[in-house]
């Protein structure tokens, strides 16, 4: 008997640190809730899904939504039910020696707690079911821009087929207005393996895989900058590959495509960067329009001054990094499939200002 | 309580030397040996994985940290998860059944000892083979080298082209042979069960225990063979020049998805089947009540069988699939929670009005019971397939699924080793150190997977060895990091329970729970032979009726 | 301890369980069914999926005879497990022996098939996605077969030096569950690879 009540003591002190354990947990939804709802990391620069800023991703944010106070409303319920039985019936000193009343079951009850959830499971299949035909079966209007973007290990390729644009890892996009929708529509194809396009603020993802082609859209309701990166396991550098999603206005959209479409720069200063890259194995990977370079296995370099960073985002596009990144990727981005060049200082610099000239 | 009535002597084992001992071991065919070497050998990978899950974590732990490379990185969570789910849930689950089976439907052994030998050995060769592709990777190329694949190996990254050595190899034959291993003893746990129940033990009368494991070797059969069928296609490629995943060739990297998700979705119900197997047996004993709504809890279990064998490609909604699919998938997945809600109010409902003691089993019940229950619910967030389009592939996924691995099947893992440890050893696990490994654990647990779920929804993909500073990742991971230092922690606490307990633990008794099913009948541990005279049962708690003579539960059967 | 017996109240009447081998057997079958079904899934999904021939059509020729020798082992099987239940051994060794040359007979056509594929049509298993999936589910049937011969053989062998009576008649059945299953199964490759798939 002495027994019985020490354990009941240590029980009393279990409860007390429970109660605590449960007080410190519950204070931590509201802070993960916080958590979301603010952006610490200032203007987009933390991908959070629930501060969507295109039809796709609004929608599947107000489903998580309604689904997460269904969800809540769930624990809120089953948890109280939990807690309550836990402190109710717990064993007190009186009692210790006595079975309480054998009860083996009930079928009303049973029968209530088998319907109620079936009927909440009918509710949220509905809602879920709408949005997915709302995202995936969307109508594609004729003022759409039409991308086909291809995975390859570690990054990204983009062609504008309507538009004549090949361009890598940063991808421009014009805001839709909903007057006149002018939303974008990938085409997703893989050249090796697996991959997976994902710009949370824009829409959810969906995945490049070979032989298999997949579609998506997003129409941004703002300009900016949107952030996101590979979300499938795709080998070595997976953690890499990045994306960028440049949404711009309609008229700074024009002028980029007008950029883009003219041929490579022919710069006579830097003639000599120039023989180095194509006299090297450069021209076997990288196409550079309007030159003998139409390599396809790299990204394509014709404009590559045009984009903010190089190898999917993994370092800014500076001068010293281009250097870097020639000489050996490996520090930059180790396992990429970009060989280190092997290069001499001089033909090193001359191919770096050669580089440069590609605006 | 008359367990002075029923005193059993201690069979005494004379002690041998320690070879003989070895030897004895390693050719036993006893089912509780078996289950022994089983739980040893899982508790081993355990703390390997482990290891490698620490490793990841120190990785993790700030941006642009590099203390592993990204190769050993990639290797480390495919060992890690590969490990975890092959050889350490499954066979400690084994391990359990095979302890507790015979016993409990008062049967001397399995029904086939020699098969059940072979199986375990099967399985543990094949947790050493995948080990051994450390050193044997590459060939005779180079350096070792794991597989780094992810525990899905999705084609085409294990096509020769993307995965050259041997390193895929080894994971594919390793998971393989011990597929195998797992075959046979679900055909060992079915007919032992089905045909060697004492007499009186009708279906209706098995402990919940082993009802709750019929159905899982019974799924064991239909979902580690697709597996094995996937695993061997995947060899015809790599070894005979195959296309069934080459794209190049016509064939498609998406049937891999489809094969191995029709083995990977029904697998983790395989986990956590029998770990409401341990609930149904421990929740009742400590709440000092039968369980409520026998009937309806195995009703609930079949039925998850069954529509969890139609819910795979939840975990496909990226790939692609037409909106039909994904929603038949949608409402497939969530008519899951229906069952597993039912089994979830029945245990409430068998501590309501119980007298409920908080000794360590229970505490870890109790966990199990809440964090199992949010880890459902964050399920059903993904099952609505436009919110896993933005969760899926995510931290949130990672997050979800240690919420029911490690919340839910360690925490029961955890109950079944204070409650069974006494029955397996004669001593029981100090309670003292039991508070602290829980209350260590739990915290432990929360620091790191409930957070957890925080990056996943600011866009952190899951399988990255680094990340970019500025997007509020950074905090999270660093506390997500000390939690599973702290789960590491508690896990030497038990260990170290274990070991303690083991030479100067209390002296158990046959019966210390005061409970209800046939092991507590015979001696701690039992003899070789489990019982004497084989037992005759008339209901479902053969103890209680033998304890309450004059309000046997035979009276209401 | 023989006090615990007592202690339950109750006691049943009649007290009788399934056969283990049976059981164990019954449990295989379905485990090795779920194997069939990807096998003969990946099949379905990839007939006419090949981007170079030679296709199904072209090259396939239906093998009538050896699906017969094949089905009626079947038969054969039956009938000597029912007479060594009546314990006539002769009869027994006799109808075994014919199940066994069935089988081989069996097993030679799907050789011969095999042999014709590779030498006059130039398909392997690496030719293409028709020759990856028809060698490796018709490869996985005939190493059932083969499995189930050895079996038989075994028996076959204890048989000839009398060592098989009545008391073995449950575990023969156990075998003969096994063989008819692989019969079944040819009828579903059969008809996916020979009747669907062309
Ligand atoms: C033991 C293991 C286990 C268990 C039991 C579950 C249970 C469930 N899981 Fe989980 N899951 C995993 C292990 C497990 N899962 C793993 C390992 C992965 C990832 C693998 C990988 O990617 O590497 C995964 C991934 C995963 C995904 C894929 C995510 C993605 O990759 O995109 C999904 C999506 O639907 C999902 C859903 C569910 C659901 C709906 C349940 C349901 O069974 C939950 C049911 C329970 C409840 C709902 C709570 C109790 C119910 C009530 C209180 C009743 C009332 C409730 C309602 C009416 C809703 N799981
Ligand atoms: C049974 C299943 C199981 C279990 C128990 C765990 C347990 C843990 N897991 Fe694991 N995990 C998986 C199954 C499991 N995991 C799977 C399937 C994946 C997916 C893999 C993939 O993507 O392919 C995964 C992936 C995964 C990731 C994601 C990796 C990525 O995507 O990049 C992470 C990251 O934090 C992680 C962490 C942890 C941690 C911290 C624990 C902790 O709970 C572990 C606690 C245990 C210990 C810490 C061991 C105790 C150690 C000792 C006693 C020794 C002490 C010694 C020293 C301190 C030196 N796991
Ligand atoms: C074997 C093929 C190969 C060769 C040869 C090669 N590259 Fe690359 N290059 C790549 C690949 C692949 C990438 C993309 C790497 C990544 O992001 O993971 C790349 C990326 C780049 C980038 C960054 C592009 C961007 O938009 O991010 C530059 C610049 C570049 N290479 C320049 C060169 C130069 C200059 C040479 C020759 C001196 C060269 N490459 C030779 C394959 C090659
Ligand atoms: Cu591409 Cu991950
Ligand atoms: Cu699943």
């Amino acid at each position: 008997m002495k027994q019985m009540t020490e354990t009941t003591q240590k029980a009393h002190w279990g409860m007390v640190l429970g109660r605590a354990a449960i007080v410190v947990l519950l204070a931590g939804i509201p802070f993960a809730a916080g958590l979301c709802a603010t952006n610490p990391g200032g203007d987009n620069a933390v991908p959070n899904i629930f501060q969507p800023q295109s039809t796709p991703a609004d929608s599947i944010k107000q489903l998580s939504d309604f689904v997460l106070a269904i969800t809540g409303m769930i624990f809120v319920v089953v948890f109280s039910l939990l807690i309550y039985a836990v402190i109710k019936f717990r064993q007190r000193a009186g009692t210790a020696d006595r079975e309480p009343a054998q009860v083996y079951g009930s079928t009303q009850i049973e029968l209530a707690w088998t319907i109620i959830p079936i009927l909440i499971v009918v509710v949220l299949f509905l809602a879920t079911a709408r949005v997915i035909h709302a995202v995936q079966d969307a109508p594609k209007p004729a003022t759409a821009i039409e991308i086909t973007a291809i995975g390859h290990q570690y990054w990204w390729e983009f062609r504008y087929p309507g538009l004549g644009i090949v361009t890598a890892n940063e991808l421009h996009i014009p805001v839709s207005d909903p007057a006149l929708p002018t939303p974008t529509f990938l085409k997703l194809l893989s050249a090796d393996t697996d991959h997976s396009f994902w710009i949370p603020q824009l829409a959810g993802k969906t995945d490049l895989i070979p032989n298999h082609p997949n579609s998506m859209w997003m129409d941004p309701h703002r300009t900016g900058i949107f952030l996101g990166q590979c979300a499938q396991y795709c080998g070595t550098q997976h953690a890499k590959m990045l994306l960028r999603v440049s949404v711009d206005s309609p008229k700074d959209f024009g002028a980029w495509v007008r950029a883009q479409q003219k041929p490579a720069i022919q710069d006579e200063k830097v003639i000599a960067g120039r023989r180095v890259f194509e006299t090297t194995a450069c021209i076997n990977c990288h196409a550079v329009g309007g030159s003998a370079a139409n390599g396809r296995f790299g990204p394509d370099l014709t404009h590559l001054m045009s984009r903010e960073t190089i190898a999917s985002g993994a370092a800014e596009n500076t001068k010293e990094n281009l250097r870097l990144w020639i000489q050996k990727p490996d520090a930059i981005k180790p396992g990429s499939l970009m060989p280190a060049m092997q290069l001499n200082d001089e033909d090193l610099d001359a191919l770096v200002n050669y580089l440069e000239t590609l605006q | 309580m008359s367990s002075d009535a029923m005193a059993i002597r201690n069979v005494e084992v004379e002690s041998l030397p320690l070879v003989e001992t070895l030897h004895g071991w390693l050719t036993t065919v006893d089912h509780k040996r078996l289950g022994i070497l089983y739980i040893a050998y899982a508790l081993l990978f355990l703390v390997i994985a482990g290891i490698e899950a620490l490793i990841i974590r120190i990785q993790l732990m700030h941006s642009h940290n590099d203390f592993v490379s990204p190769q050993v990185f990639n290797r480390m969570f495919t060992m890690h998860g590969t490990t975890m789910i092959f050889f350490v849930a499954m066979p400690i689950l084994f391990g359990f059944a095979n302890y507790l089976v015979p016993l409990m439907i008062g049967a001397r052994d399995m029904a086939f000892p020699r098969l059940n030998a072979f199986s375990f050995w099967l399985s543990a060769f094949g947790g050493f083979l995948l080990y051994f592709s450390f050193l044997g990777g590459s060939g005779l190329y180079g350096a070792g080298n794991a597989p780094d694949v992810g525990w899905w190996s999705y084609a085409p990254l294990t096509a020769r082209a993307f995965s050259p050595g041997h390193s895929s190899d080894y994971w594919t034959l390793s998971l393989l042979v011990s597929g195998f291993g797992s075959i046979g003893t679900a055909i060992n746990i079915l007919a032992t069960i089905l045909c060697l129940r004492c007499p009186g033990m009708k279906l209706n009368r098995m402990p919940l225990l082993v009802w709750l494991n019929l159905v899982m070797a019974g799924m064991v059969l239909i979902a580690i063979t697709p597996l094995s069928a996937a695993q061997i296609m995947l060899l015809i490629d790599r070894y005979l020049g195959g296309h069934f995943f080459d794209a190049q060739a016509g064939g498609s990297a998406v049937l891999w998805m489809h094969f191995f998700w029709i083995f990977g979705h029904p697998e983790v119900y395989v986990l956590i089947i029998p770990c409401f197997a341990f609930m149904s047996e421990i929740i009742p004993v400590f709440s000092r009540k039968p369980i409520f709504g026998y009937p309806v809890m195995v009703a609930a279990t079949v039925c998850i069988g069954f529509v969890s064998l139609s819910v795979w490609a939840h975990h496909m909604f990226t790939v692609g699939m037409n909106s039909y699919a994904n929603s038949f998938f949608t409402i497939t997945t969530m008519a899951v929670g229906v069952p597993t809600g039912i089994k979830i109010f029945n245990w409430i409902g068998t501590m309501w009005g119980g007298r409920i003691q908080f000794k360590t089993p229970m505490l870890f019940s109790i966990g199990f019971l809440f964090q199992f229950l949010i880890a459902g619910l964050t399920g059903i967030m993904m099952a609505a397939a436009p919110f896993d389009w933005q969760l899926s592939l995510s931290y949130f996924v990672v997050a979800h699924f240690h919420y029911v691995i490690v919340g839910g099947i360690l925490f029961a893992l955890f109950a079944a080793f204070y409650y069974w440890y006494p029955k397996m050893t004669g001593r029981m696990l100090s309670e003292r150190l039991g508070k602290w490994h829980f209350w260590l654990f739990l915290i432990g647990f929360h620091l790191t997977f409930t957070v957890m779920h925080i990056p996943g929804l600011l866009g952190m993909p899951r399988r990255i060895y680094t990340y970019e500073p500025g997007r509020g990742w950074d905090t999270l991971n660093l506390i997500i990091t000390i939690g599973a230092f702290i789960q590491a922690v508690a896990i030497l606490v038990f260990v170290a329970n274990l070991v303690i307990s083991y030479f100067k633990g209390d002296k158990a008794g046959n019966d210390p729970w005061d409970a209800w099913t046939l092991e507590w009948s015979t001696s701690s541990p039992p003899p070789a032979y489990n019982f004497a005279t084989v037992p005759v049962v008339a209901s479902r708690r053969p103890l209680w009726d033998q304890k309450h003579p004059e309000d046997p539960d035979s009276r209401y059967d | 301890m023989s006090a615990i017996t007592t202690l339950f109240p109750g006691t049943p009447g009649a007290w009788s369980l399934p056969h283990r081998g049976k059981v164990a057997m019954a449990s295989l079958i379905i485990a090795e069914s779920a194997i069939f079904t990807i096998f003969v899934v990946a099949y379905l999904i990839y007939v006419g999926k090949s981007l170079t021939g030679p296709t199904p059509r072209e090259v396939l020729e239906t093998p009538i005879f050896f699906t017969i020798c094949l089905l009626s082992s079947s038969l054969t099987i039956h009938f000597a497990g029912k007479f060594l239940e009546r314990d006539k051994r002769g009869a027994f060794l006799a109808l075994w022996s014919f199940t066994i040359v069935l089988g081989a007979l069996f097993l030679f056509g799907t050789g011969r098939e095999w042999h014709r594929l590779i030498y006059e049509h130039g398909l392997t298993i690496s030719t293409n996605l028709f020759g990856t999936t028809y060698y490796s589910l018709v490869g996985l049937h005939a190493f059932h077969v083969t499995a189930g011969m050895v079996m038989l053989c075994i028996v076959l062998i204890f048989g000839l030096a009398g060592r098989v009576g009545v008391e073995q008649s449950a575990r023969v059945e156990v075998l003969s569950m096994y063989w008819h299953f692989v019969d079944v199964v040819w009828v579903v490759v059969f008809t996916v690879v020979y009747v669907l798939g062309r």
